[in-house]
């Protein structure tokens, strides 16, 4: 009998992406445990490690990092394939085509708070265009927009600072970003 | 920690905000009362000075108050009173239906609103 293995290369990329996208993963799944008054409004904390991912290791590592996300977060909250989501897809897949154009602005000026909300904006924006065209009927959403929008700039706001405080910390401390070294 | 842009991208989105609040909420101010007795238009009212109209139903009659910018059904001979317990109306597209009595007090603007949303 022929041993048969089938060898899948690993880089050390692949595990750093791995392990970051387990940290969303994880702030994903806490999240999901807070309670919120109206249903979508969340802090989207998750968002804090993809800015970082982005900010650090380019855009298509923080693709990965949120498709990683999403797909583990659906299989984990059991929500995988039901329109909430669909909702979260297509709000990352916004929030990332955001992010790839908001990344070009001139880093003199705008700084990881800039980033972060215009992102949280694309995120929210996204999950408006899919729910109006799928599930509910435009007029119903109109009312909720100023209510979602208005969340998007404060966590936005919020993570882009947490963001920014974590990227200027000491390097000892960001043991996330240390390069992964393979056992 | 916050760059000079980040104040302008956060000022837009507070600008974006606030003008999302004031059309998705706002809402237009009504500036006509229309009266309705059995379907067909008895009273057209501007909401401008303080008026009183009385309209006759098939169950009796039914008071309507007009006030500079809003209007009520005041009294009505209807069972359950959700006319009445309506209150003021003040937005155009707001509408208060006495069924029984058939008479129907609506509020319009310059421009027409949904009167109401079905899905």
């Amino acid at each position: 009998m022929t041993r048969s293995a089938i060898e899948l290369p690993v880089t050390g990329e692949d595990r750093r992406i791995a392990r970051l996208a387990a940290l969303a993963i994880g702030l994903t799944l806490a999240e999901a445990a807070i309670p919120s008054p109206v249903p979508g409004v969340k802090p989207g904390l998750a968002n804090i490690v993809v800015l970082l991912v982005l900010l650090q290791y380019g855009w298509r590592a923080a693709a990965w990092v949120s498709a990683l996300r999403v797909l583990a977060g659906g299989l984990l909250l059991g929500t995988l394939f039901s329109p909430g989501f669909w909702l979260s897809a297509a709000g990352a897949l916004t929030s990332l085509l955001v992010l790839g154009l908001a990344r070009h602005l001139p880093g003199r000026h705008f700084g990881p708070v800039s980033v972060s909300v215009l992102a949280a904006f694309g995120h929210i924006g996204g999950q408006l265009a899919l729910a109006g065209a799928w599930l509910l009927p435009a007029a119903a959403l109109v009312k909720l927009a100023p209510l979602f929008a208005a969340a998007a700039l404060v966590f936005g706001a919020v993570n882009g600072v947490i963001v920014a405080r974590l990227l200027a910390a000491p390097a000892t401390d960001r043991r996330q970003s240390a390069p992964c070294i393979p056992q | 920690m916050l760059r000079a842009g980040d104040f302008v991208v956060l000022a837009a989105g507070g600008t974006l905000v606030g003008a999302l609040a004031l059309w998705a909420w706002g809402g237009s101010r009504g500036d006509t009362a229309v009266i309705r007795a059995g379907g067909r238009i008895v009273q057209t009212a501007t909401l401008t000075h303080a008026q009183r109209f009385s309209v006759a139903g098939p169950l009796g009659t039914t008071r309507i108050e007009v006030e500079p910018g809003r209007a009520r059904v005041a009294a009505d001979p209807s069972p359950r009173q959700l006319c009445v317990k309506q209150g003021w109306l003040t937005l155009a597209g707001q509408a208060a239906l006495c069924l029984p009595n058939q008479v129907s007090l609506e509020i319009r603007g310059r421009h027409p609103t949904h009167d109401t949303l079905g899905y």
